[in-house]
Protein backbone atom coordinates (compact mmCIF):
# COMPACT_ATOMS: atom_id res chain seq x y z
CA UNK A 1 0.00 0.00 0.00
CA UNK A 2 1.77 3.16 -1.01
CA UNK A 3 0.80 6.47 0.55
CA UNK A 4 -0.95 7.90 -2.56
CA UNK A 5 -2.84 4.89 -2.31
CA UNK A 6 -4.29 5.41 1.31
CA UNK A 7 -4.40 8.76 0.41
CA UNK A 8 -6.88 8.07 -1.76
CA UNK A 9 -9.00 5.44 0.08
CA UNK A 10 -9.22 8.20 2.61
CA UNK A 11 -10.30 11.00 0.30
CA UNK A 12 -12.73 8.68 -1.56
CA UNK A 13 -14.41 7.94 2.32
CA UNK A 14 -14.50 11.44 3.27
CA UNK A 15 -16.20 12.55 -0.10
CA UNK A 16 -18.76 9.39 0.09
CA UNK A 17 -19.74 10.55 3.98
CA UNK A 18 -20.27 14.15 2.92
CA UNK A 19 -22.72 13.34 0.34
CA UNK A 20 -24.28 10.74 2.46
CA UNK A 21 -24.72 13.27 5.17
CA UNK A 22 -25.79 15.94 2.67
CA UNK A 23 -28.80 13.90 1.81
CA UNK A 24 -29.28 12.66 4.96
CA UNK A 25 -28.69 15.28 7.78
CA UNK A 26 -32.21 17.20 6.47
CA UNK A 27 -34.31 13.74 6.32
CA UNK A 28 -33.52 12.81 10.17
CA UNK A 29 -35.35 15.55 11.66
CA UNK A 30 -38.41 13.39 10.66
CA UNK A 31 -37.16 10.61 12.01
CA UNK A 32 -37.20 11.98 15.47
CA UNK A 33 -39.16 15.31 16.13
CA UNK A 34 -42.59 13.18 15.64
CA UNK A 35 -41.71 11.08 18.62
CA UNK A 36 -40.21 14.04 20.53
CA UNK A 37 -42.29 15.50 23.94
CA UNK A 38 -41.18 19.27 22.92
CA UNK A 39 -40.16 18.98 19.66
CA UNK A 40 -37.96 21.83 17.76
CA UNK A 41 -37.31 22.50 14.07
CA UNK A 42 -33.78 21.19 14.37
CA UNK A 43 -32.41 17.94 14.76
CA UNK A 44 -31.75 16.43 18.05
CA UNK A 45 -32.13 13.00 20.22
CA UNK A 46 -35.68 13.10 21.11
CA UNK A 47 -37.53 12.78 24.49
CA UNK A 48 -39.56 10.12 23.68
CA UNK A 49 -43.20 10.33 23.71
CA UNK A 50 -46.43 9.06 21.38
CA UNK A 51 -48.35 12.50 22.39
CA UNK A 52 -47.53 13.68 19.33
CA UNK A 53 -49.35 10.47 17.38
CA UNK A 54 -52.60 11.03 19.03
CA UNK A 55 -52.85 14.33 18.78
CA UNK A 56 -52.05 13.32 14.90
CA UNK A 57 -55.04 11.23 15.37
CA UNK A 58 -57.27 13.27 16.89
CA UNK A 59 -56.70 16.14 14.67
CA UNK A 60 -60.20 17.22 13.10
CA UNK A 61 -58.61 17.23 9.30
CA UNK A 62 -55.21 15.11 9.52
CA UNK A 63 -56.82 11.31 9.02
CA UNK A 64 -59.99 12.73 6.86
CA UNK A 65 -57.18 14.48 4.56
CA UNK A 66 -55.58 10.78 3.90
CA UNK A 67 -59.08 9.61 3.54
CA UNK A 68 -59.51 12.44 0.88
CA UNK A 69 -55.69 11.60 -1.06
CA UNK A 70 -56.84 8.50 -1.14
CA UNK A 71 -59.71 8.80 -2.75
CA UNK A 72 -58.23 11.09 -5.52
CA UNK A 73 -55.28 8.20 -6.29
CA UNK A 74 -57.24 5.33 -6.33
CA UNK A 75 -59.27 6.67 -9.06
CA UNK A 76 -57.02 8.14 -10.75
CA UNK A 77 -54.64 5.25 -10.69
CA UNK A 78 -57.59 2.97 -11.84
CA UNK A 79 -58.54 5.11 -14.76
CA UNK A 80 -54.78 5.61 -15.54
CA UNK A 81 -54.24 1.59 -15.78
CA UNK A 82 -57.57 0.84 -17.39
CA UNK A 83 -57.32 3.46 -20.00
CA UNK A 84 -53.66 3.32 -20.76
CA UNK A 85 -54.32 -0.40 -21.19
CA UNK A 86 -56.73 -0.38 -23.81
CA UNK A 87 -55.06 2.37 -25.76
CA UNK A 88 -51.49 0.83 -24.98
CA UNK A 89 -52.53 -2.79 -26.67
CA UNK A 90 -54.29 -1.17 -28.97
CA UNK A 91 -51.48 0.90 -30.36
CA UNK A 92 -49.35 -2.03 -30.13
CA UNK A 93 -50.73 -4.93 -32.51
CA UNK A 94 -53.29 -3.07 -35.10
CA UNK A 95 -52.02 -0.45 -36.84
CA UNK A 96 -54.18 2.46 -36.63
CA UNK A 97 -53.77 4.75 -39.80
CA UNK A 98 -51.65 7.81 -38.10
CA UNK A 99 -50.29 5.68 -35.48
CA UNK A 100 -47.03 6.57 -35.30
CA UNK A 101 -47.60 10.50 -35.42
CA UNK A 102 -50.20 9.90 -32.80
CA UNK A 103 -47.29 8.22 -29.99
CA UNK A 104 -44.81 10.81 -31.21
CA UNK A 105 -47.47 13.40 -30.20
CA UNK A 106 -47.92 11.90 -27.03
CA UNK A 107 -44.65 11.47 -26.18
CA UNK A 108 -44.53 15.27 -26.74
CA UNK A 109 -47.71 16.13 -25.20
CA UNK A 110 -46.12 14.43 -21.69
CA UNK A 111 -42.92 16.68 -21.27
CA UNK A 112 -44.25 19.97 -22.65
CA UNK A 113 -47.84 20.44 -21.07
CA UNK A 114 -46.62 20.66 -17.63
CA UNK A 115 -48.72 21.12 -14.58
CA UNK A 116 -47.49 24.94 -14.15
CA UNK A 117 -47.45 25.49 -17.76
CA UNK A 118 -51.39 24.70 -17.82
CA UNK A 119 -52.06 25.61 -14.25
CA UNK A 120 -54.29 28.65 -15.87
CA UNK A 121 -56.33 27.10 -18.28
CA UNK A 122 -56.86 24.15 -16.22
CA UNK A 123 -58.05 26.49 -13.25
CA UNK A 124 -60.46 28.51 -15.52
CA UNK A 125 -61.71 25.07 -17.23
CA UNK A 126 -62.56 23.18 -14.12
CA UNK A 127 -64.52 27.13 -13.01
CA UNK A 128 -66.30 27.12 -15.91
CA UNK A 129 -67.27 23.59 -15.60
CA UNK A 130 -68.07 24.27 -11.71
CA UNK A 131 -66.08 21.30 -10.90
CA UNK A 132 -63.82 23.71 -8.21
CA UNK A 133 -63.98 22.06 -5.14
CA UNK A 134 -64.74 18.78 -6.34
CA UNK A 135 -62.53 15.56 -5.74
CA UNK A 136 -63.41 13.59 -9.19
CA UNK A 137 -62.54 16.88 -10.83
CA UNK A 138 -59.07 16.76 -9.11
CA UNK A 139 -58.72 13.27 -10.09
CA UNK A 140 -59.69 13.68 -13.91
CA UNK A 141 -57.58 16.34 -14.55
CA UNK A 142 -54.70 14.42 -12.72
CA UNK A 143 -55.61 11.28 -15.39
CA UNK A 144 -55.31 13.20 -18.42
CA UNK A 145 -52.40 14.27 -17.37
CA UNK A 146 -50.96 10.94 -16.69
CA UNK A 147 -52.34 9.34 -19.42
CA UNK A 148 -49.79 10.23 -21.89
CA UNK A 149 -46.85 8.89 -20.52
CA UNK A 150 -48.54 5.99 -18.98
CA UNK A 151 -49.60 4.89 -22.73
CA UNK A 152 -45.89 5.20 -23.81
CA UNK A 153 -45.05 3.15 -20.88
CA UNK A 154 -47.23 0.59 -21.27
CA UNK A 155 -46.76 0.44 -24.99
CA UNK A 156 -43.26 -0.65 -24.31
CA UNK A 157 -44.15 -3.52 -22.15
CA UNK A 158 -47.02 -4.76 -24.81
CA UNK A 159 -44.44 -4.97 -27.50
CA UNK A 160 -42.81 -6.97 -25.38
CA UNK A 161 -44.73 -9.53 -24.68
CA UNK A 162 -44.72 -12.04 -27.01
CA UNK A 163 -47.40 -12.34 -29.76
CA UNK A 164 -47.35 -16.02 -29.63
CA UNK A 165 -49.33 -16.22 -26.86
CA UNK A 166 -52.46 -14.64 -28.52
CA UNK A 167 -51.60 -16.92 -31.88
CA UNK A 168 -51.95 -19.92 -30.18
CA UNK A 169 -55.22 -19.12 -28.59
CA UNK A 170 -56.88 -18.01 -31.48
CA UNK A 171 -55.01 -21.12 -33.49
CA UNK A 172 -57.31 -23.10 -30.69
CA UNK A 173 -60.47 -20.96 -31.42
CA UNK A 174 -60.53 -18.42 -28.67
CA UNK A 175 -62.62 -15.05 -29.36
CA UNK A 176 -61.34 -11.91 -29.02
CA UNK A 177 -62.74 -11.21 -26.01
CA UNK A 178 -61.36 -14.49 -24.74
CA UNK A 179 -57.71 -13.95 -25.43
CA UNK A 180 -57.84 -10.34 -24.20
CA UNK A 181 -59.36 -11.65 -20.99
CA UNK A 182 -57.85 -15.06 -20.17
CA UNK A 183 -54.27 -14.77 -21.98
CA UNK A 184 -53.36 -10.70 -22.39
CA UNK A 185 -54.54 -9.86 -18.97
CA UNK A 186 -52.66 -12.29 -16.90
CA UNK A 187 -49.13 -11.76 -19.46
CA UNK A 188 -49.50 -8.25 -19.03
CA UNK A 189 -50.07 -7.86 -14.99
CA UNK A 190 -46.92 -6.72 -13.38
CA UNK A 191 -46.73 -4.26 -16.41
CA UNK A 192 -50.36 -2.82 -15.02
CA UNK A 193 -49.28 -3.46 -11.53
CA UNK A 194 -46.21 -0.91 -12.01
CA UNK A 195 -48.20 1.65 -14.19
CA UNK A 196 -51.37 1.34 -11.31
CA UNK A 197 -48.25 2.07 -8.31
CA UNK A 198 -46.65 4.72 -10.50
CA UNK A 199 -50.15 6.43 -11.06
CA UNK A 200 -50.68 6.30 -7.12
CA UNK A 201 -47.51 7.53 -6.62
CA UNK A 202 -47.37 11.03 -8.96
CA UNK A 203 -50.98 11.81 -7.89
CA UNK A 204 -50.44 11.05 -4.46
CA UNK A 205 -47.36 13.47 -4.07
CA UNK A 206 -49.44 15.99 -6.55
CA UNK A 207 -49.76 19.58 -4.82
CA UNK A 208 -50.20 21.80 -7.71
CA UNK A 209 -53.67 20.52 -9.23
CA UNK A 210 -55.58 19.97 -5.76
CA UNK A 211 -54.18 23.38 -4.51
CA UNK A 212 -55.48 25.10 -7.45
CA UNK A 213 -58.75 23.60 -7.48
CA UNK A 214 -60.01 22.36 -3.88
CA UNK A 215 -61.22 25.22 -1.90
CA UNK A 216 -62.72 23.46 1.71
CA UNK A 217 -60.35 22.17 4.29
CA UNK A 218 -62.71 18.75 4.91
CA UNK A 219 -61.68 18.30 0.95
CA UNK A 220 -58.09 18.53 0.77
CA UNK A 221 -55.80 16.03 0.12
CA UNK A 222 -53.04 15.49 2.00
CA UNK A 223 -50.53 17.20 -0.09
CA UNK A 224 -52.63 20.32 0.43
CA UNK A 225 -53.21 20.29 3.83
CA UNK A 226 -49.72 20.52 5.12
CA UNK A 227 -49.76 23.61 2.93
CA UNK A 228 -52.71 24.73 4.72
CA UNK A 229 -50.83 23.84 8.42
CA UNK A 230 -48.31 25.34 7.86
CA UNK A 231 -50.02 28.51 6.77
CA UNK A 232 -51.99 28.75 10.01
CA UNK A 233 -48.60 28.21 12.38
CA UNK A 234 -48.81 27.75 16.08
CA UNK A 235 -48.41 24.77 17.90
CA UNK A 236 -49.74 22.65 15.08
CA UNK A 237 -46.83 22.90 13.17
CA UNK A 238 -44.75 21.10 15.52
CA UNK A 239 -46.83 18.74 17.11
CA UNK A 240 -48.76 17.61 14.27
CA UNK A 241 -46.97 18.11 10.70
CA UNK A 242 -44.15 16.02 11.93
CA UNK A 243 -46.28 12.88 12.40
CA UNK A 244 -48.44 13.37 9.30
CA UNK A 245 -45.57 13.97 7.36
CA UNK A 246 -44.01 10.61 8.39
CA UNK A 247 -47.56 8.88 7.77
CA UNK A 248 -47.45 10.52 4.45
CA UNK A 249 -44.66 9.03 3.21
CA UNK A 250 -44.74 5.64 4.21
CA UNK A 251 -47.47 4.70 1.42
CA UNK A 252 -44.75 6.28 -1.28
CA UNK A 253 -42.03 4.72 0.35
CA UNK A 254 -43.60 1.39 1.02
CA UNK A 255 -44.98 0.86 -2.72
CA UNK A 256 -42.06 2.20 -4.28
CA UNK A 257 -40.01 -1.20 -2.22
CA UNK A 258 -42.67 -2.74 -3.17
CA UNK A 259 -42.35 -2.54 -6.89
CA UNK A 260 -38.70 -2.53 -6.72
CA UNK A 261 -38.67 -6.00 -5.12
CA UNK A 262 -41.35 -7.90 -6.56
CA UNK A 263 -40.66 -6.81 -10.09
CA UNK A 264 -37.03 -5.51 -9.91
CA UNK A 265 -38.34 -1.97 -11.11
CA UNK A 266 -37.18 1.26 -10.72
CA UNK A 267 -38.93 4.40 -11.18
CA UNK A 268 -36.48 5.72 -13.89
CA UNK A 269 -36.47 7.67 -16.49
CA UNK A 270 -39.15 10.05 -17.72
CA UNK A 271 -41.57 7.69 -15.46
CA UNK A 272 -41.62 10.12 -12.23
CA UNK A 273 -42.39 13.68 -13.51
CA UNK B 1 -36.94 8.74 -20.76
CA UNK B 2 -36.66 4.64 -20.93
CA UNK B 3 -40.34 4.84 -22.66
CA UNK B 4 -38.75 7.20 -24.97
CA UNK B 5 -37.06 5.25 -27.51
CA UNK B 6 -40.57 3.46 -28.29
CA UNK B 7 -40.98 5.11 -31.51
CA UNK B 8 -38.57 3.55 -33.19
CA UNK B 9 -39.37 0.14 -32.16
CA UNK B 10 -42.87 1.14 -32.83
CA UNK B 11 -42.13 0.82 -36.61
CA UNK B 12 -42.05 -2.97 -36.39
CA UNK B 13 -45.05 -4.06 -38.28
CA UNK B 14 -47.87 -4.58 -35.84
CA UNK B 15 -49.67 -7.90 -36.58
CA UNK B 16 -53.25 -7.87 -34.94
CA UNK B 17 -53.12 -11.18 -33.21
CA UNK B 18 -56.17 -10.78 -31.25
CA UNK B 19 -58.23 -10.16 -34.19
CA UNK B 20 -59.27 -6.90 -32.38
CA UNK B 21 -59.68 -4.64 -36.03
CA UNK B 22 -59.28 -0.89 -36.29
CA UNK B 23 -62.39 -0.28 -35.20
CA UNK B 24 -62.34 -1.83 -32.08
CA UNK B 25 -58.46 -0.54 -31.95
CA UNK B 26 -60.36 2.86 -32.43
CA UNK B 27 -62.43 2.53 -29.98
CA UNK B 28 -59.89 1.10 -27.19
CA UNK B 29 -57.87 4.54 -27.99
CA UNK B 30 -60.36 6.69 -27.74
CA UNK B 31 -61.60 6.99 -23.72
CA UNK B 32 -57.65 8.19 -23.42
CA UNK B 33 -57.31 10.12 -26.39
CA UNK B 34 -60.53 12.05 -24.79
CA UNK B 35 -59.40 12.46 -21.32
CA UNK B 36 -56.06 13.53 -22.92
CA UNK B 37 -58.06 15.99 -25.63
CA UNK B 38 -59.79 17.42 -22.61
CA UNK B 39 -57.77 17.91 -19.66
CA UNK B 40 -54.15 18.43 -21.26
CA UNK B 41 -54.54 19.65 -25.41
CA UNK B 42 -57.42 21.61 -25.07
CA UNK B 43 -56.08 23.77 -21.79
CA UNK B 44 -52.88 24.12 -23.76
CA UNK B 45 -54.73 25.14 -27.00
CA UNK B 46 -56.84 27.63 -24.77
CA UNK B 47 -54.06 29.45 -23.33
CA UNK B 48 -53.61 31.14 -26.64
CA UNK B 49 -57.15 32.20 -26.52
CA UNK B 50 -56.98 33.49 -22.87
CA UNK B 51 -54.00 35.17 -23.77
CA UNK B 52 -55.20 37.27 -25.86
CA UNK B 53 -58.08 38.59 -23.70
CA UNK B 54 -58.06 40.84 -20.63
CA UNK B 55 -60.07 37.64 -18.69
CA UNK B 56 -59.49 38.23 -14.81
CA UNK B 57 -60.72 36.38 -12.14
CA UNK B 58 -62.93 39.33 -10.30
CA UNK B 59 -64.57 42.41 -11.99
CA UNK B 60 -66.10 43.62 -15.17
CA UNK B 61 -63.35 41.78 -16.95
CA UNK B 62 -64.87 38.52 -15.54
CA UNK B 63 -68.12 38.36 -16.99
CA UNK B 64 -67.36 39.60 -20.27
CA UNK B 65 -63.70 40.07 -21.50
CA UNK B 66 -62.82 41.65 -24.40
CA UNK B 67 -60.26 40.93 -26.77
CA UNK B 68 -56.48 43.46 -26.39
CA UNK B 69 -54.66 41.58 -29.07
CA UNK B 70 -51.00 41.12 -28.06
CA UNK B 71 -51.06 43.90 -25.71
CA UNK B 72 -50.11 41.17 -23.00
CA UNK B 73 -47.54 40.04 -24.70
CA UNK B 74 -45.64 43.46 -24.89
CA UNK B 75 -46.51 43.87 -21.54
CA UNK B 76 -44.48 41.43 -20.80
CA UNK B 77 -41.92 42.78 -22.52
CA UNK B 78 -41.74 45.60 -20.77
CA UNK B 79 -42.45 43.71 -16.96
CA UNK B 80 -39.79 44.28 -14.56
CA UNK B 81 -41.12 41.41 -12.14
CA UNK B 82 -41.50 38.94 -15.01
CA UNK B 83 -37.56 39.90 -16.49
CA UNK B 84 -36.75 39.02 -12.57
CA UNK B 85 -38.87 35.75 -12.56
CA UNK B 86 -36.79 34.88 -15.93
CA UNK B 87 -33.41 35.75 -14.62
CA UNK B 88 -34.23 34.06 -11.27
CA UNK B 89 -35.75 30.72 -13.32
CA UNK B 90 -32.59 30.93 -15.57
CA UNK B 91 -30.31 30.75 -11.75
CA UNK B 92 -32.14 28.36 -10.65
CA UNK B 93 -32.14 26.07 -13.80
CA UNK B 94 -28.25 26.49 -13.94
CA UNK B 95 -27.83 26.16 -10.65
CA UNK B 96 -29.61 23.50 -9.36
CA UNK B 97 -30.04 21.68 -12.40
CA UNK B 98 -27.17 21.88 -15.11
CA UNK B 99 -24.67 22.14 -12.20
CA UNK B 100 -26.00 21.15 -8.87
CA UNK B 101 -27.75 17.60 -9.80
CA UNK B 102 -25.48 17.12 -12.90
CA UNK B 103 -22.05 16.96 -11.07
CA UNK B 104 -23.20 15.41 -7.81
CA UNK B 105 -25.32 12.52 -10.20
CA UNK B 106 -22.44 11.92 -12.04
CA UNK B 107 -19.35 11.93 -9.10
CA UNK B 108 -21.97 9.74 -7.35
CA UNK B 109 -22.27 7.55 -10.38
CA UNK B 110 -18.59 7.70 -10.86
CA UNK B 111 -17.32 6.97 -7.57
CA UNK B 112 -20.04 4.56 -6.09
CA UNK B 113 -19.44 2.39 -9.17
CA UNK B 114 -16.72 0.41 -8.08
CA UNK B 115 -17.50 0.84 -4.16
CA UNK B 116 -18.50 -2.12 -1.85
CA UNK B 117 -22.64 -2.98 -1.96
CA UNK B 118 -23.35 -1.96 1.23
CA UNK B 119 -21.24 1.56 0.79
CA UNK B 120 -23.21 1.62 -2.64
CA UNK B 121 -26.82 0.61 -1.09
CA UNK B 122 -26.59 3.02 1.90
CA UNK B 123 -25.78 6.05 -0.64
CA UNK B 124 -28.06 5.56 -2.99
CA UNK B 125 -30.96 4.79 -0.70
CA UNK B 126 -30.86 8.14 0.73
CA UNK B 127 -30.77 9.65 -2.61
CA UNK B 128 -33.56 7.92 -3.57
CA UNK B 129 -35.53 8.45 -0.97
CA UNK B 130 -34.88 12.64 -1.54
CA UNK B 131 -36.36 11.98 -4.92
CA UNK B 132 -39.29 9.59 -3.90
CA UNK B 133 -40.82 11.64 -0.89
CA UNK B 134 -43.77 13.87 -1.27
CA UNK B 135 -42.69 17.40 -2.27
CA UNK B 136 -44.86 18.81 0.49
CA UNK B 137 -43.06 16.57 2.69
CA UNK B 138 -39.47 17.61 1.29
CA UNK B 139 -40.54 21.29 1.45
CA UNK B 140 -41.74 20.88 4.70
CA UNK B 141 -38.08 19.63 6.10
CA UNK B 142 -36.18 22.12 4.39
CA UNK B 143 -38.29 24.78 5.84
CA UNK B 144 -37.48 23.15 9.27
CA UNK B 145 -34.04 22.85 8.35
CA UNK B 146 -33.17 26.31 7.06
CA UNK B 147 -35.22 27.81 10.12
CA UNK B 148 -33.92 31.23 11.79
CA UNK B 149 -34.85 29.89 15.41
CA UNK B 150 -33.30 26.39 16.01
CA UNK B 151 -33.23 25.13 12.34
CA UNK B 152 -30.48 22.56 12.09
CA UNK B 153 -28.11 24.34 9.78
CA UNK B 154 -28.01 26.97 12.02
CA UNK B 155 -27.14 24.63 14.76
CA UNK B 156 -24.24 22.76 12.40
CA UNK B 157 -22.72 25.77 11.50
CA UNK B 158 -22.96 28.04 14.62
CA UNK B 159 -24.65 30.51 13.34
CA UNK B 160 -27.66 30.98 15.28
CA UNK B 161 -30.57 33.99 13.92
CA UNK B 162 -29.63 33.60 10.36
CA UNK B 163 -32.66 33.66 8.32
CA UNK B 164 -31.78 31.71 5.15
CA UNK B 165 -34.76 31.49 3.62
CA UNK B 166 -35.04 35.60 4.08
CA UNK B 167 -31.37 36.55 3.30
CA UNK B 168 -30.28 33.72 0.65
CA UNK B 169 -33.25 32.68 -0.83
CA UNK B 170 -32.14 31.98 -4.29
CA UNK B 171 -29.16 30.07 -2.68
CA UNK B 172 -31.38 28.10 -0.36
CA UNK B 173 -33.56 27.04 -3.59
CA UNK B 174 -30.86 26.00 -5.23
CA UNK B 175 -29.32 23.34 -2.76
CA UNK B 176 -32.41 22.05 -2.26
CA UNK B 177 -33.40 21.24 -5.36
CA UNK B 178 -29.65 19.63 -6.33
CA UNK B 179 -30.88 17.66 -3.49
CA UNK B 180 -33.99 16.62 -4.34
CA UNK B 181 -33.33 15.37 -7.96
CA UNK B 182 -29.89 14.48 -7.99
CA UNK B 183 -30.91 10.45 -8.13
CA UNK B 184 -32.06 10.70 -11.52
CA UNK B 185 -28.97 11.92 -12.79
CA UNK B 186 -27.10 9.30 -10.72
CA UNK B 187 -29.12 6.34 -11.98
CA UNK B 188 -29.01 7.56 -15.52
CA UNK B 189 -25.13 7.84 -15.44
CA UNK B 190 -24.69 4.54 -13.64
CA UNK B 191 -26.71 2.83 -16.73
CA UNK B 192 -24.27 4.69 -18.87
CA UNK B 193 -21.22 3.95 -17.30
CA UNK B 194 -21.64 0.50 -17.66
CA UNK B 195 -21.75 1.34 -21.37
CA UNK B 196 -18.16 2.71 -21.17
CA UNK B 197 -15.77 -0.43 -21.85
CA UNK B 198 -13.82 -1.61 -19.66
CA UNK B 199 -10.70 -2.38 -21.39
CA UNK B 200 -10.03 1.22 -22.41
CA UNK B 201 -9.90 2.26 -19.15
CA UNK B 202 -7.89 -0.57 -17.86
CA UNK B 203 -5.41 0.52 -20.81
CA UNK B 204 -5.83 3.96 -19.64
CA UNK B 205 -4.71 3.06 -15.90
CA UNK B 206 -1.80 1.08 -17.81
CA UNK B 207 -0.53 4.15 -19.59
CA UNK B 208 -0.83 6.15 -16.10
CA UNK B 209 -3.28 8.15 -17.45
CA UNK B 210 -4.37 11.06 -14.53
CA UNK B 211 -8.29 10.41 -13.36
CA UNK B 212 -9.50 13.74 -14.77
CA UNK B 213 -7.50 12.69 -18.43
CA UNK B 214 -9.63 9.28 -18.10
CA UNK B 215 -12.41 11.07 -17.74
CA UNK B 216 -12.09 13.30 -20.26
CA UNK B 217 -10.23 11.23 -22.62
CA UNK B 218 -12.20 8.00 -22.31
CA UNK B 219 -15.62 8.39 -20.47
CA UNK B 220 -16.73 11.64 -21.56
CA UNK B 221 -16.73 10.68 -25.48
CA UNK B 222 -18.70 7.66 -24.66
CA UNK B 223 -21.91 9.51 -22.17
CA UNK B 224 -21.45 12.54 -24.60
CA UNK B 225 -25.24 11.67 -25.60
CA UNK B 226 -26.31 10.86 -22.24
CA UNK B 227 -25.08 14.12 -20.59
CA UNK B 228 -26.58 16.09 -23.61
CA UNK B 229 -29.98 14.72 -23.22
CA UNK B 230 -30.15 14.44 -19.32
CA UNK B 231 -29.37 17.76 -18.96
CA UNK B 232 -31.88 18.68 -21.11
CA UNK B 233 -34.17 16.90 -19.30
CA UNK B 234 -33.58 17.94 -15.84
CA UNK B 235 -33.86 21.73 -16.97
CA UNK B 236 -36.93 20.89 -18.65
CA UNK B 237 -37.94 19.68 -14.73
CA UNK B 238 -36.90 22.34 -12.86
CA UNK B 239 -37.74 25.26 -14.99
CA UNK B 240 -41.37 23.98 -14.19
CA UNK B 241 -41.04 22.55 -10.76
CA UNK B 242 -43.80 24.50 -8.63
CA UNK B 243 -41.91 23.33 -5.20
CA UNK B 244 -39.78 27.04 -4.86
CA UNK B 245 -43.50 27.79 -4.30
CA UNK B 246 -43.83 25.24 -0.88
CA UNK B 247 -40.49 26.71 0.45
CA UNK B 248 -40.76 30.84 0.08
CA UNK B 249 -43.93 31.61 -1.90
CA UNK B 250 -41.53 33.61 -4.13
CA UNK B 251 -40.56 36.06 -1.37
CA UNK B 252 -38.86 37.51 -0.35
CA UNK B 253 -40.09 40.67 -2.23
CA UNK B 254 -40.02 38.70 -5.11
CA UNK B 255 -36.39 37.60 -4.74
CA UNK B 256 -37.52 33.80 -5.24
CA UNK B 257 -40.39 34.16 -7.95
CA UNK B 258 -39.22 31.51 -10.39
CA UNK B 259 -41.53 31.45 -13.62
CA UNK B 260 -43.57 28.91 -12.41
CA UNK B 261 -44.56 30.87 -9.15
CA UNK B 262 -44.92 34.13 -10.92
CA UNK B 263 -47.95 32.97 -12.81
CA UNK B 264 -49.35 31.80 -9.70
CA UNK B 265 -48.86 34.64 -8.23
CA UNK B 266 -50.28 36.78 -11.52
CA UNK B 267 -53.19 34.34 -11.94
CA UNK B 268 -54.32 33.80 -8.44
CA UNK B 269 -53.09 36.28 -5.70
CA UNK B 270 -53.27 38.85 -8.72
CA UNK B 271 -56.23 37.74 -10.93
CA UNK B 272 -54.84 38.83 -13.70
CA UNK B 273 -55.99 35.55 -15.99
CA UNK B 274 -55.47 37.26 -19.59
CA UNK B 275 -52.01 37.97 -18.27
CA UNK B 276 -50.59 34.99 -16.66
CA UNK B 277 -51.63 33.09 -19.98
CA UNK B 278 -49.58 34.72 -21.79
CA UNK B 279 -46.87 33.96 -19.76
CA UNK B 280 -47.82 30.50 -19.80
CA UNK B 281 -47.92 29.88 -23.36
CA UNK B 282 -43.99 31.54 -23.13
CA UNK B 283 -43.35 28.58 -20.56
CA UNK B 284 -45.14 25.99 -23.63
CA UNK B 285 -42.95 27.19 -26.53
CA UNK B 286 -40.26 26.98 -24.23
CA UNK B 287 -40.75 23.67 -23.21
CA UNK B 288 -41.57 22.55 -26.93
CA UNK B 289 -38.18 23.45 -28.16
CA UNK B 290 -36.87 21.83 -25.51
CA UNK B 291 -38.26 18.74 -25.78
CA UNK B 292 -37.76 18.21 -29.74
CA UNK B 293 -34.35 18.57 -29.07
CA UNK B 294 -34.43 16.37 -26.97
CA UNK B 295 -36.54 13.61 -28.52
CA UNK B 296 -34.34 14.43 -31.87
CA UNK B 297 -30.97 13.56 -29.82
CA UNK B 298 -32.55 10.36 -28.35
CA UNK B 299 -33.63 9.39 -31.97
CA UNK B 300 -30.33 9.92 -33.35
CA UNK B 301 -28.31 7.84 -30.44
CA UNK B 302 -30.65 4.63 -30.98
Amino acid sequence: MTPAFVLRRIGFYVLICAITLFFAVPMLWIASAPFDASPGLGVHWPDWTLENVRKTLDHPYAMHSMVNSLLICVTTAVAVTAFAALASYALSRVRIPGRDALLYGLLLLSSVVTGTAAMVPIFVMMFQLGLIDSRFGVALVMTGGLLPAAIFILKDFVDAVPKSYEESARVFGASTGQILRDVVLPVARPGLATIMVWAFVNSWGNFLVPFLLIRSIDKQPGAVLMQTLTDEGGSVNLQVLPVFSLLFSIPVVVLYLLVNSRYGFRFHGGIKS
Amino acid sequence: MTSATAPARGRAPARDVAGLGVGRALGFVAPAMLLIGAFLIFPALWTIYIGITNYRLTGVEAVSPSMVGLSNYTKALNDALFHNALWLTLLFVLGSAIIGQNILGFTLAWVLRRARPVVRRTVEAFTLLAWILPSTVVAYLWVAFYDRDGGTLNGILGTPGTAWLIDYPMACLVVFNTWRGTAFSMMLYSSALQAVPPSQLESARMVGASGWQTLRDIVFPHIRGHVLTNTLLISLWTANDFSPFLLTKGGPNHESETVPVYIYNVALQGGELGYSSAISFLLLIANLLVSLVYLRLLRRRS
